[in-house]
This record gives structure tokens, sequence and C-alpha cells, in this order.
């Protein structure tokens, strides 16, 4: 790698990497509510509907988070 | 019949509009010139995603080489320094480097990346700093009917052809016919899943906010995936339109239990209360309608880029895997996610109403926690009138 590419990313690593930080959290959260919402359903599976929609309403709050920080990052 | 033949002379027109073309005969790129595929690519791409000023639908090469870009313009309104100016954007030929100026009465325009300038008084000619922006110009007030507005009008009238059809033939006692047995279900659908539980009492005030809101981002989501189509639902400025008419719907219909719970939250120690009212009043007038219209906006966007960046592979990895096998790789993953876009366009036209609805819902909801009753153990105790028509 060339110096003076070097010099023109690593203004933009914090940026980057804050980024991608922010995307790893909304994964781990993502995940914890789809395995939370999967256990629910095979626990009460007449629930299934009530818990798909609450399941989505977080995910989406969530994913609003994400791609807020991925714009105002990127 | 009457209403069949008459819808089908509606799309023949919808058709007619669509299909007629004008050809600009500007001097594009020559063909056999030098390109820088990547470079090209993403010009490609950011141009997708921006609204435009014309309707480009593709690009030729004639015998000689020269470009040939099929279309066809829209009306250009501008309200600038000498007043209100029309024209129709075929005068600019194409142009999106600033190099066509567009001489109307005393003022000059030139379009610059999508966007269109007004040169300042005596200049003939759009100057650039070494970062590429237009030094002696100006934007006007730009009111022209660009692709995403003339989307936005197309949609609003079909959806009001398709909406009141349904409602007559319900006025007149009839099943819906056609169409409207698509649009009964999820009409239904939204009333009863999402305005309904997430609204109370009230929500017979709300719903024709939230099925326009609904049908208005779902219908434009899928248009923006179709061939031709234009990207109205990643423009921020459309989503951020919505999230403020979700705005003020819930900030005009708050109860006082709403403000009270928000500017002087009971039931905590006096010291934190001004300062929760402070966080809730942020949370409640920028972050909320910010998260509504961000969500949108990113949603659609990011679906875009990684659909044409899948295209792009077909032709970014033409020397590794030949023409043939590239189209297979690319055709294959771009199916496959466009599959999933026509999930998201619904999924996300779904949450945006879901959660205008919860924001609704939360600043119309009663106070019921004075009614409450609670045994000592914190236990809610049942109403009275429900154990008493229960035991009898």
């Amino acid at each position: 790698m060339s110096l003076a590419l070097v010099q023109e990313v690593a203004p933009m690593f914090p940026n980057l990497v804050g980024a991608g930080l922010v995307v790893i959290g909304g994964g781990i959260g993502l995940g914890k509510i789809g395995g939370a919402a999967m256990e629910g359903i095979a626990r009460q599976p007449e629930a299934a509907g009530k818990i798909q929609t609450a399941m989505i309403i977080v995910a989406a709050l969530l994913e609003g988070l994400a791609f807020g920080a991925l714009i105002l990052g990127a | 019949m009457k209403i069949a033949s008459k819808s089908i002379s509606f799309l023949t027109l919808v058709l007619v509009l669509l299909t007629s073309f004008s050809v600009y005969g500007k001097d594009g790129a020559k063909k056999g010139d030098p390109v820088n595929t990547r470079t090209e690519i993403n010009e490609y791409i950011q141009h997708h995603l921006k609204d435009s000023h014309d309707f480009h639908l593709f690009s030729t090469f004639d015998d000689n080489g020269v470009e040939h870009h099929w279309g066809f313009p829209l009306p250009v309104m501008l309200w600038g320094e000498n007043g209100f100016t029309a024209f129709m954007s075929s005068e600019f030929h194409h142009d999106d480097d600033g190099t066509v100026v567009v001489e109307k009465g005393d003022s000059r325009f030139v379009k610059l990346h999508s966007r269109i300038y007004e040169l300042n008084a005596g200049e003939t000619a759009v100057q650039f700093d070494e970062e590429h922006h237009a030094v002696n110009a100006s934007k006007p007030f730009d009111l022209s009917i660009t692709k995403s507005v003339f989307g936005i009008l197309l949609i609003g009238l079909l959806m009001l052809f398709w909406f009141s059809r349904l409602a007559r033939q319900y006025k007149n006692k009839q099943v819906p016919t056609g169409f409207g047995r698509v649009l009964e279900p999820l009409v239904v659908y939204v009333r009863d899943e999402i305005a309904k539980p997430n609204i109370g009492e009230s929500y017979r005030k709300f719903t024709g906010y939230l099925l326009t809101v609904f049908f208005f981002i779902w219908i434009l989501n899928l248009v923006g995936l179709m061939p031709f189509g234009f990207n109205v639902t990643g423009q921020i400025a459309v989503t951020a339109a919505l999230a403020v008419i979700t705005l003020v719907i819930y900030v005009f219909s708050g109860n006082k239990h709403f403000w009270g719970h928000m500017l002087w939250m009971p039931g905590i120690p006096y010291v934190f209360r001004p300062l929760l009212g402070i966080i809730e009043l942020i949370g409640t007038l920028v972050i909320k309608p910010f998260s509504l219209l961000v969500r949108l906006f990113a949603n659609i966007t990011a679906g875009h880029t990684v659909v044409m960046s899948l295209v792009a592979v077909g032709i970014l990895m033409q020397e590794s895997l030949s023409a043939t096998g590239s189209t297979i790789v690319s055709l294959f993953l771009s199916l496959f996610i466009m599959l999933i876009e026509v999930l998201v366009a619904f999924l996300q036209a779904y949450i945006f109403t879901t959660l205008s609805a919860l924001f609704i819902g939360m600043a119309v909801a009663d106070d019921h926690h004075d009614e409450e009753l609670h045994d000592e153990l914190g236990e809610e105790i049942e109403d009275t009138e429900v154990i008493r028509k229960n035991f009898t």
C-alpha cells in the first residue's frame, strides 16, 4: 500500500470503524430478537402472530438506529 | 363492462404516456472511447439513485458511434432571481455537466449533477472551484415536475382511481370486482392489524391516513423495482415529508396525558422531571420522525444499490468468468436479491404504517394508570364490575 493511499484513507478510518461497530451491535440485537421470538413461538405457537408483529416493530426500531449510524458514519 | 372498458382506456393512456419517447441527438460518449468501467458503473448507480429532470430510459449507439439517449422530457419550473420561468427539460439536451446554457429572458440556467443552477448576472458559462462546485451560480427555487414528482402524481392518480372505484362499489352494496378484490383484504388488514391494536378506540379518525401512507409507500416501492421505474421512496425528501406528516398528526392529536407524561412525568423524583422532559421532547419531536425517514430511505437506497451492484458483477467479472459465466452468476444473485426486495417493499410500508400508528396511539391513549387497582403484592386487581359479571 502506498503512502498516498494510506493518507487518503486514514481520516475516514474512525467513521468506518464506528459504522462497523454499530452494525455488529445491530447484528447482535437482531439475533437476540429473532432468537427470542423463535423461542416464544415454539413455546406458544398460537401467539405466533402477536410475537411476529412485536418482533418486526423492535427489529425496525433497531434497524433504524443502525441505518442512522451508517448514514452518519459512512 | 362499463367499468372494464374505462379501466382499459385508462391503462392505455398510461402506456401511451410512458412510451411516447423523444430522442435526444446530443453527442455523448463515442463508442470505443476508453472508459473506466468501475467509475462508469459507480456513476450509473449514483445517477439512478438520484432524482432527475427527465425520463431517461436507455441509450443507444448509432452507426457513426454517437450515443443517443431515449426517454421523454419533463417540465422544469423555476423561481429564480428574475421571477418564474418554465420550459421543458429537453432544452438541456440531456447535458448534466453544465455545458449547455439555457437562456430564458434575463436568466441563464445550467444543469449540473441533476441540479439546476442559475448563473449570476452577466455570466455566460459556469465556472468551478477545485472541488468541482459551481462558483458563479446559485440554486433557484426548483418547483419542477421531476421524475419523482411525476411518479408521485401518477401513483396518486392511480390510487385515487382504484380506491374511489372501491368506495363506489361499496356504496352501491356491491362486492368489489376486479382490482378491488386485491385491495380489500389489504385495507382490512391495515385497519384490523395495524390501526385497531395500536391506536385503540379512536382508530377510525386515523385509518384514512394510515391506509394512504401504506399504499403510497408500498406501490412506490414496487414501482421502484420495476424496469424503467422511478426510485421515489429512495428520495430522502419524500420520506422526510411523510415522516413530517406523521409528526404533525401525532403532535396535534396528542391529549393532555400525552403532553403531561412527556413534559412532567408523574411518579419519579421532582429533580429528574425537567431532565426527562427534555429527553422526551427531543425523542418525540426529532428522533421518532428521523428514525422513520431514515429507515425507509436507507432500506430502499441500500436495496437498489445491492441489486445494481450485483447486476454490475456481470460486467466486472467478464474477464475471469467469461461472458456466459458472469451473466449466470449476476443473474442468479440479482434475481434472489430482487425477490427479497419485493418482500422489503411490503415490509417497509408495513413498518412505516405500524410505527406511525404506534406513535399516534401513544399520543391519543387514555390515562389508565389511576384506574387500575393493585393488591398488596402489586398484582393488578380485576375491575369490580368484571368480577361481578363473571360471578353471576
